[in-house]
């Protein structure tokens, strides 16, 4: 693409317009990035709880009595195996082996499934999702500018929807979806999010999205429910260990590089797109591996930093922030999978400066049970 | 959001209290309030000299990075120790206790070349 490029706005645009929200272009939309700050939205949704616009995100329906076989020839996950009403977490793979995006898998029906792909990466996964379901007696239909994304995350998430929506939430397992009403809406509402909280996402058709947000802002205010924008969503995601696509994952990193190997369903039946790369990967071993360190000097890692083992370098930092909750920097880096035992120290170069860091495991921040 | 009458302001959101020969140097609550919430400052030794213009160190939001530059030339007096603890002084008190260096001008001159606050504010309002 060249030349200025038209953002896509999603229909609570003028809603956050409202709020005073910082909007940014990102995955081709625009978004917002923060409304009072990224520290206090993140605390809001690790305390209390957080709303968020996530209509960016692809929705992608497949449908037909082929529908679960074509998603296992496209995906790299067994999307059969999924009973109804469950979801996984997912990936699209190219022939050989790097990953075209992450994705969440619902089934929704015997026979009908929605993909959520990243905004980003939406176009490119619908297009795929296409050519891989030609040959099967599968439809797909590309929602993404006609759904909305709205999610409550935290602690008080399931309390402050559960008079709102006719599904028993209590019933509602986690990475669990329910057809059900949002007052006199339709959605689809998940158990699902990426931010390490209890939370829900609601699916709804586009022009009742105000709505939704409306009402979710009104019954929240008690509990301190806040709208939370991208910034503290990277942050909240980055704590939780979850990886953000362009970030950790990319064409050119297979999901056994990014530790994820166990998502990759070898053993199912069906070929799929980048089987036999994946399968060389997982024989043969990544050539690098994703940890997280713990900045252990002054400084905070960010994306692109060197890592070096004594003088030699051994990968780079693929995200890094200052954790709000751990009020200290945290980062993910792809170092040799020599190097990647918790407890080993690293350097991180920061601008000229070598600053000791100390692989982890992840996630940095569990939630308490 | 008001900006103090009696400081001097650079293009890039640095402000200048001269008091004598000695310059205090921060960056404006606009500045602070673009970055977002601040956790990492990273500033200049005592004795260390700056150049006008040049970059004097670094402050960083949970989201950006951001280069400090220096509105004036000068050796540094005082580097604000305590940012180190506490960063989020540079967002709750920008004009206050969220300074950053202090500065023994070389050049007291510069400080001529600097913007008075009814452009500065007139700068960030847009127009």
């Amino acid at each position: 693409m060249t030349g200025e490029v038209q953002l896509h706005e999603t229909p609570l645009v003028d809603v956050h317009r409202r709020l005073g929200a910082r909007l940014i272009g990102f995955g081709g939309w625009l978004m917002p990035v923060q409304y009072r700050g990224i520290v206090e939205e993140h605390r809001a949704v690790r305390e209390r709880a957080g709303l968020f616009d996530l209509s960016h995100m692809g929705e992608l329906f497949v449908e037909g009595p082929e529908a679960g076989t074509a998603l296992a020839h496209a995906l790299v996950t067994d999307p059969p195996s999924l009973a109804v009403g469950r979801a996984h977490y997912s990936m699209m793979s190219a022939q050989d082996g790097g990953i075209l995006d992450d994705l969440i898998v619902y089934r929704l029906a015997e026979e009908r499934f929605l993909v959520v792909a990243n905004a980003s990466n939406a176009q490119r996964v619908s297009d795929g999702l296409a050519e891989r379901l030609a040959r099967f007696r599968a439809v797909l239909d590309d929602r993404a500018l006609a759904t909305a994304l709205i999610a409550v995350q935290g602690p008080a998430a399931a309390g402050i929807l559960a008079p709102l929506v006719d599904v028993d939430l209590g019933s509602l397992r986690y990475y669990a979806i329910a057809d059900g009403r949002f007052g006199d809406i339709p959605a689809l509402i998940a158990r699902t999010g990426y931010t390490g909280e209890d939370g829900f996402e609601l699916f709804v058709d586009w022009e009742r999205a105000e709505p939704v947000w409306a009402a979710l802002t009104e019954a929240g205010a008690e509990a301190g429910l806040v709208p939370v924008g991208l910034g503290a969503r990277d942050t909240l995601r980055l704590e939780a260990g979850m990886p953000l696509y362009g970030n950790e994952l990319d064409e050119n990193t297979t999901p056994f590089d990014a530790g994820l190997g166990r998502v990759v369903k070898l053993d199912k039946t069906a070929d799929f797109v980048g089987r036999a790369a994946l399968e060389r990967v997982a024989r043969d071993g990544p050539a690098r591996r994703l940890v997280g360190l713990a900045i252990r000097g002054r400084g905070i890692a960010r994306h692109g930093h060197p890592v070096f083992a004594g003088d030699v370098q051994t990968g780079a930092v693929t995200s890094g922030t200052h954790s709000p909750t751990l009020g200290t920097p945290i980062a993910m880096a792809y170092v040799a999978p020599g190097d990647g035992e918790p407890g080993k120290i690293l350097e991180v170069e920061i601008r000229d400066q070598r600053v000791a860091a100390e692989v982890v495991p992840m996630p940095f921040y569990r939630r308490p049970t | 959001m008001g900006v103090p009458a009696d400081l001097h302001y650079t293009k890039d959101h640095e402000w200048v209290r001269v008091e004598g020969g000695e310059a205090t140097v921060g960056i404006t609550e606009f500045a602070a309030g673009e970055l977002g919430d601040v956790v990492f400052v990273e500033l200049p030794e005592a004795g260390s000299a700056v150049e006008q213009h040049s970059t004097f160190g670094v402050v960083e939001s949970v989201k950006a990075v951001s280069d400090l530059f220096a509105p004036v030339s000068g050796e540094v007096i005082e580097a604000n120790g305590e940012l180190a603890g506490r960063p989020e002084l540079v967002n709750a008190e920008p004009y206050g206790e969220g300074w950053m260096i202090r500065l023994r001008l070389s050049d007291p001159a510069q400080v001529d070349e600097l913007l008075d606050a009814a452009a500065y504010e007139r700068l960030t309002s847009g127009d």
